[in-house]
């Protein structure tokens, strides 16, 4: 549907919305990339500039809910054009949540490396955190371009990261059990990884979105599930 | 009594066209209307809704150079059957026309007149209680029951389309047809009708032809896309406006180039 709109302030409308969602977008990106950069390159010196980057996320989100809130009350917008609007909405407020994470992960990274003796003895990331930061940059593209299928995608490849945090997971439990001064350390790692793999949760459901934008309705199949380790969860 | 889930069929159209002179204005349209329902007629100027509307009253046969084929039945009946007494059948199907037209009368004989022609009261206690009865259903006994006497067309738009839906369920129709019947109306006297409708649809079969895409949404069960005289799409109000099956009914409630 790449009819335009007769008035085309309402286009212009639609596109601001978008706009702000892809801003959004990248800013959750970046901040995540640079969580884990700093993580992988035991580097403290970013860190400080994640958490305070947090907030650019929260106006931008703010700023979205307010033109939506505008755009419905001056264009009484309906169809396809009313779920843009709430899907945007929607991903706006699931990308504020990845930027909390983070936040997160880029504080739990300090604490670590201020904390860790021996680097050999950790689990590494790297793996997780690459497929997850992927799949955000996949669903953003399939966001920009109104593409259901990419977004499906998105929402299959979640079942190979539940299956790697949970066999991180184990890892983790062993490295515990091996030697208790690295346990604190260990614990962070853990929360990181339950981190990553919620971003990877909310990356589904911004391809969730995406269909529905498209659609009109949400996905029916149930989302293939693999975490075996369900472990004790944790709220960030 | 018919429920949402269940309902009953009251207005059923089949292959219905209409020429006037060599022009076409309706290309064989198939559409069943349900019983205490509001349907909504949508889609541009032009693409035959309100000939659509008149082919349910036959109100097609008084003008010049209209010709009506294909069938419509009312209740399993035949509105087009030789044997049909046109003035009872427009007493059955009541209609409301955009611009208010009171006539030049008292509001009481405005009211009294239907029932008057159609000898409906036996006394004037009757043809009292009957004029009351319709002002009430039309919501506008309390705005004028002091002043009955008083002529149509002092009243104010709204007031007048409310008298001219009182001057049509005098009658005592079945259906009432509106052909957008607020569209003179300010926002107020808009909300007014709708919310009469809400009430009329209970007993009365209900249909009404509206630009208002918002108006359409917020007071029909049912709605119809015509589009150059077809009818593209018709369905739940909730699926015509949230996901419709058809791009041609997308574009146009979108606002959009076609
Ligand atoms: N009385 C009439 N004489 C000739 N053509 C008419 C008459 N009424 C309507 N038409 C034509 O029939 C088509 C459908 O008109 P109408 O039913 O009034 O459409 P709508 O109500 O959707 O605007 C239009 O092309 C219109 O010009
Ligand atoms: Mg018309």
């Amino acid at each position: 549907m790449t009819d335009s709109h007769i008035v085309s302030s309402f286009d212009r409308d639609l596109a601001d919305l978008n706009r702000l969602v892809a801003r959004l977008g990248g800013l959750a990106e970046q901040q995540f990339a640079a969580a884990i950069d700093a993580l992988e390159n035991r580097d403290v010196s970013s860190i400080d500039d994640i958490i305070a980057g947090d907030s650019a996320l929260d106006r931008l989100e703010q700023e979205l809910n307010d033109r939506a809130i505008e755009v419905i009350a001056t264009r009484a917008p309906m169809a396809r054009d009313l779920r843009s609007i709430l899907s945007a909405v929607k991903i706006a407020s699931v990308l504020e949540r990845v930027g909390d994470y983070a936040k997160n992960i880029a504080k739990r990274s300090r604490v670590i490396i201020q904390e860790e003796t021996n680097r050999s003895d950790t689990i590494s990331l790297a793996r997780i955190a690459d497929i997850v930061q992927g799949m955000l940059r996949q669903v953003l593209d399939a966001y920009a371009t109104g593409n259901a299928e990419q977004a499906m995608d998105v929402w299959a490849r979640d079942q190979e990261v539940d299956a790697l945090y949970s066999s991180l997971h184990g890892d983790v439990l062993a490295v515990i059990a091996k030697g208790a001064e690295q346990a604190s350390v260990s614990s962070h790692f853990l929360f990181i990884a339950k981190n990553i793999e919620r971003i990877g949760d909310h990356t589904t459901a911004v391809a969730e979105q995406v269909y529905f934008q498209v659609h009109g309705s949400m996905p029916t199949d149930e989302r293939p599930k693999a975490d075996l380790a369900s472990g004790p969860s944790v709220t960030t | 009594m018919t429920n949402i889930e269940n309902p009953k069929v009251k207005i059923k159209a089949r292959n219905m066209t209409v020429h006037y002179g060599d022009a076409q204005a309706l290309h064989g349209i198939d559409l069943d209307l349900n019983a205490n329902e509001v349907t909504a007629l949508i889609g541009p100027s032009g693409c035959g809704k309100s000939t659509f509307l008149r082919c349910i009253n036959r109100m097609n046969d008084v003008i010049d150079g209209c010709r009506v084929g294909g069938s419509l039945s009312i209740d399993e009946q035949d509105v087009y059957d030789a044997a049909v007494d046109v003035v009872e059948l427009r007493a059955r199907v009541g209609m409301v026309f955009q611009k208010p037209n009171p006539f030049p009368k008292s509001i009481y004989d405005n009211v009294a007149y239907g029932p008057r022609i159609h000898g409906m009261a036996q006394d004037r206690a009757s043809l009292d209680a009957l004029v009351e009865r319709s002002l009430k259903r039309a919501g506008l006994w309390q705005e004028v029951k002091d002043r009955l006497s008083a002529s149509g067309t002092s009243l104010s738009g709204g007031q007048q389309q409310r008298l001219c839906i009182a001057r049509a369920i005098a009658v005592n129709p079945d259906i009432v047809l509106m052909d957008e019947p607020c569209s003179a109306l300010d926002p107020i006297a808009t909300a007014v009708i709708e919310e009469l409708m809400e009430e009329l649809r209970r007993d009365y079969t209900i249909v009404i032809v509206t630009h208002s895409m918002q108006q359409a949404a917020r007071i029909s069960q049912r709605t119809a896309y015509f589009h150059l005289g077809d009818l593209v799409e018709h369905g739940q109000t909730e699926t015509i406006f949230t996901t419709p099956q058809h791009q041609q009914t997308e574009a146009y409630i979108s606002g959009k180039i076609g």
